[in-house]
């Protein structure tokens, strides 16, 4: 399917935007490119140019607590950067965009309203034989004023994760199948980000997060595939409100911008405790 | 020995983008396996087990050959160069350090990348 198309049939068309319309807008001036990676290298490698790069463990996390950090940390990583209030930023990285998503759910915890994810992220922008720099974009400092972290729209905590799980409300795990079974306690690969039990969220449905992604292109699914997934293959209603949870939150904000952005369900979010809370919450029941 | 020698030039690189340059320089001296050693496909018994940049290890002769078939595995093809110059020819890659990859990448690498970038280690002294 054309990309202009997929992308217009989606509930809300103005977060994504193609690697053709990225080409077109590099010198436009209202436009801020960010890269969010997983691996530390790809930016100073090469990047879009004019990109800047927002490293998530570095620039997003507290360091002395478990959250992240405050508006005024915000608004200073962004005024560094070079955002300003009204700037477009256009976020895009490795690993089908996951880290990028990441970074998209943290600015929208701080209310910046024009962001976009790139379609196909670095994968695609690399397999286009678009060009890569290596030099890094001046920088003129900007006064950027974040809103005060809104904790409430899109941003779940544990209790509230236990009472939509009591009442059989709408939760969605994204983790594999083998950390959904409770085969395993954590993601291959990733074991020290485990928990003391194995096992979801009693009435969570299992829907790992890469299904939403063609893994050739890293492009995001069509809107009919994505509805197929969530809608008819997990019994999702779009107008009830939705959680979803991984590890410790990133995958699942993948989840939360497919949800609530592609799809359109109204009330999403994502439970950035998630599994390595839950699992090692005392008292907190889990199923197998 | 070598290995000490090219900790302490790493160790000079306090700077972040410093040190990501210098370790994006000793990825572009990377080279695959060559065929002699070993073609395509690569035995599952050389794949780095939940390695998502696909790494292959192979000793022979006491060399080290790796090949990286993820293009964006910028990292691994860095180690991959570290442990073939730091440890091939010498009697010690059975006794490379795992924390080799910590004080390489830094503790904030994330523990998907870390212990894929581990397992390579691991590989490696397997197979020494």
């Amino acid at each position: 399917m054309n990309t202009a198309l997929k992308i217009s049939e989606y509930a809300c068309p103005d977060v994504v935007v193609s690697t053709d319309w990225l080409s077109q807008n590099l010198n436009n001036p209202k436009i801020r490119i960010i890269e969010s990676n997983e691996d530390q290298l790809l930016y100073s490698s090469g990047h879009i140019p004019g990109a800047i790069e927002i490293d998530w463990a570095k620039d997003l996390n507290d360091q002395f607590s478990r959250d992240y950090i405050q508006s005024d940390a915000f608004s200073s990583l962004l005024s560094r950067l070079g955002v300003s209030n009204d700037s477009t930023v256009i976020l895009y990285g490795d690993k089908n965009n996951w880290w990028a998503c990441y970074t998209f759910w943290v600015f929208k915890l701080f209310g910046h309203e024009d962001v976009r994810i790139l379609d196909g992220g670095r994968l695609k922008w690399v397999s286009e034989g678009r060009e890569i720099t290596k030099e890094k974009p001046k920088l003129s400092e900007t006064k950027y004023v974040a809103k005060i972290r809104d904790d409430k729209t899109y941003r779940a905590f544990r209790d509230e994760v236990l009472l939509v799980s009591k009442n059989r409300g709408q939760l969605v795990d994204v983790r594999s199948p083998e950390e959904f079974s409770g085969e395993r306690l954590h993601m291959e690969g990733y074991p020290n980000e485990g928990a003391l039990r194995g096992g979801h969220v009693p009435n969570a449905k299992s829907m790992p997060w890469a299904r939403a992604v063609d893994t050739k292109t890293g492009c995001f699914l069509p809107a009919s595939e994505l509805k197929a997934l969530y809608v008819e293959g997990l019994e999702l209603d779009p107008k009830k409100p939705t959680i979803a949870y991984c590890r410790i939150g990133e995958r699942s904000s993948h989840t939360w911008f497919v949800l609530h952005y592609l799809l359109g369900f109204e009330d999403v979010k994502n439970y950035d405790g998630s599994w390595t809370e839950w699992g090692n919450s005392v008292g907190y029941p889990i199923e197998r | 020995m070598k290995l000490e020698n090219f900790l302490s030039d790493l160790s000079m690189f306090t700077d972040r983008d410093e040190r990501m340059e210098f370790l994006i320089d000793i990825a572009s001296r990377f080279k695959e396996v060559p065929s002699e050693i070993a073609e395509r496909p690569f035995k599952k018994e050389n794949k780095v087990p939940a390695c998502e940049s696909d790494a292959y290890v192979w000793l022979k002769d006491n060399k080290l050959y790796f090949a990286v078939e993820n293009p964006q595995g910028i990292s691994a093809k860095a180690l991959a160069v570290i442990l073939d110059e730091n440890f091939s020819g010498t009697d010690d890659i059975k006794n490379i350090p795992e924390s080799l990859v910590d004080t390489v990448f830094g503790s904030t690498i994330s523990m998907g990348k870390g212990e894929g970038l581990r397992g390579m280690v691991r590989l490696a002294k397997n197979l020494g």
